[in-house]
């Protein structure tokens, strides 16, 4: 639409194309191609094995893995799950609280991981909640991160949503807590699926907060990856990225088909 | 116009219903704002707290003093402000180049291709790390060995993966333009140059504003990337509390350190929410115009 001659299309395409694959492809394929190296001391690699797959989906990687899924799942299921009660709850507070509410929500955006993970090691290695070493530190952490992406993603939500309807429903007799779980809840049902998938992929690649935070016992599938290329298992640490890569995809797939469900309806 | 309805009808509403009724309904805030507080407030307050504190536990300037006075300190501050603007700098233009070439020169795929960017943002920043070190490693494609761990192989990585979050509110506002407007300047004998900046960039200049600040805002909290690479000659402020913290346990000054981050991203975060509100702003004037 811009340019009208076949040539210089043809250039800009192949420029495009160019910075595309330099930028966004290459790092992808040598990730990938890195994970099935034997070895690598020329320019490309060699010695193509899945041996660093085993391994990956072995011994400690694999209770990482495990750690990383543990952990996405909990804390992006608590973060919907606060995130759509706040936003429930601010929409029929006065706009003066509102406001007040969506700034706070949003805060948590504003402050660096690292200062987050700082912050609650600060906080939580002294009584009363001496959550230090414990999982439940790395979960928090988490929770706090993906909290304003769900309030924010349900409260646009909310707010396109006709007030007629929960109104309608209510005329009609139901007691609120029916309005909430038959009418309000269920219209917000996409919006909380795209946010939960947002939160579990955000949730699994972690990496700021959860360095400061790790317990040995709990260590996220990101925090051992960086262990990996610090000891020099730079294939092991590829694979293991590809896993994790894989299996967020993999859950966010599977979000993405109850969001298809809940618009059915 | 069902919002004009409803902004009509609420006072009316919120008269009917008892004031008992409203009171109860704020009840139902307290929880997840007590959460929020709980692990957030609070947490910031203690940090606060600990960088007046000596590591005696008196309370004292002199930590504030010692870090702000410290060339490792200002060296840190320096290079994470140059580094998120030279990132932001090129995510813009790469940002802006690639938006273009998608919206308004299209090919077969290119909508596929958008959806790819989209989902591009919600892979881990270090992926790119770990895959530079592949590409411009000593052992490498491009095997360049010192770039890697200069300023400007994390400049590199940065602009690699934040380039997507310009592209996403580029393409959007693109989306916007209407192709007659294009066509009518073009054919009025505009050259492509004078169509994009006549016509083309006032209308999305507030989106890529978003963008930018958006993108300034995580390139200076950025994390991952310095850490993976592990550059010698590159200390941010993140990594600056990290390496206080965890590597020589000297929490007070880690929290002067982390004080000061979160300032800047203040800062910077308010600048971006006024940016997003002109964005919506500016699209709901042209929506009233037409």
């Amino acid at each position: 639409m811009l340019l009208w001659t076949r040539r210089s299309r043809v250039v800009l395409w192949l420029v495009a194309g160019v910075v595309f694959t330099v930028v966004v492809a290459a790092p992808l394929v040598m990730i990938v191609l890195a994970s099935f190296a034997g070895h690598w001391t020329g320019v490309l690699p060699g010695g193509f094995t899945a041996a660093h797959y085993v391994d990956a989906l072995s011994g400690d990687t694999f209770a990482s893995l495990s750690v990383s899924v543990q952990t996405g799942v909990i804390a992006s299921a608590a973060a919907v799950l606060l995130g759509t009660w706040a936003a429930l709850a601010a929409d029929g507070a006065p706009s003066r609280v509102r406001q007040a509410v969506g700034t706070l929500f949003h805060l948590p955006i504003a402050v660096p991981s690292v200062v987050l993970g700082l912050a609650l090691l600060v906080a939580f290695s002294r009584p009363p909640l001496a959550l230090n070493g414990t999982r439940w530190i790395v979960m928090a952490a988490h929770l706090m991160l993906l909290l304003p992406f769900a309030y924010s993603t349900v409260s646009a939500a909310l707010a396109r949503v006709d007030p007629l309807l929960a109104q309608a429903a209510a005329s009609l007799g139901a007691r609120p807590a029916r309005v909430l779980l038959r009418v309000r809840i269920p219209v917000l049902l996409p919006a909380m699926s795209a946010s939960a998938s947002l939160a579990l992929a955000m949730s699994m690649g972690e990496l700021g907060a959860t360095m400061m935070l790790y317990p040995p016992d709990w260590r996220t599938l990101p925090a051992s990856v960086f262990a990996l290329t610090d000891r020099g298992q730079v294939f092991l640490a590829s694979a293991s990225t590809v896993v994790l890569l894989v299996v967020t995809l993999a859950g966010v797939v599977l979000l993405g088909l109850v969001r298809g469900r809940g618009a059915d309806r | 116009m069902t919002g004009l309805v409803f902004e009509a009808a609420a006072p009316a509403r919120a008269g009917r219903r008892p004031q008992r009724v409203r009171r109860a309904r704020l009840w139902w805030l307290v929880p997840p704002v007590v959460v929020l507080l709980g692990f957030f407030g609070y947490p910031l307050v203690l940090v606060a707290v600990q960088s007046f504190t000596s590591k005696s536990g008196a309370l004292t300037l002199s930590v504030w003093g010692d870090v702000l006075g410290s060339a490792e300190f200002r060296d840190a501050a320096w290079q994470t402000v140059l580094l998120a603007l030279g990132s932001t700098a090129g995510c813009l233009l790469l940002g802006t180049f690639l938006a273009l070439a998608v919206a308004f020169v299209p090919f077969p795929g290119a909508r596929a291709l958008a959806r790819l960017v989209d989902t591009l943002p919600a892979f881990p920043s270090f992926l790119i790390a770990l895959a530079f070190t592949f590409l411009y490693g000593s052992a490498g494609v491009f095997g360049a060995g010192g770039f890697l761990y200069s300023p400007w192989g994390v400049l590199l990585a940065e602009v690699t993966f934040y380039t997507p979050f310009v592209m996403r509110p580029a393409l959007a506002a693109f989306g916007q333009v209407p192709a007659a407007q294009l066509e009518v300047a073009a054919s009025l004998g505009a050259r492509p140059g004078r169509v994009l900046r006549q016509v083309v960039l006032p209308e999305a200049l507030p989106s890529l504003a978003s963008g930018a600040c958006l993108v300034l805002l995580l390139t200076m909290n950025e994390f991952g990337i310095v850490l993976f690479l592990g550059a010698k000659g590159v200390t941010t402020l993140p990594m600056l509390v990290y390496g206080k913290a965890i590597v020589t346990f000297d929490f007070p000054a880690a929290s002067v350190v982390a004080m000061v981050d979160v300032v800047l991203s203040l800062v910077l975060y308010a600048g971006y929410r006024r940016a997003v509100a002109s964005v919506g702003g500016g699209r709901r004037a042209a929506v009233d115009k037409a």
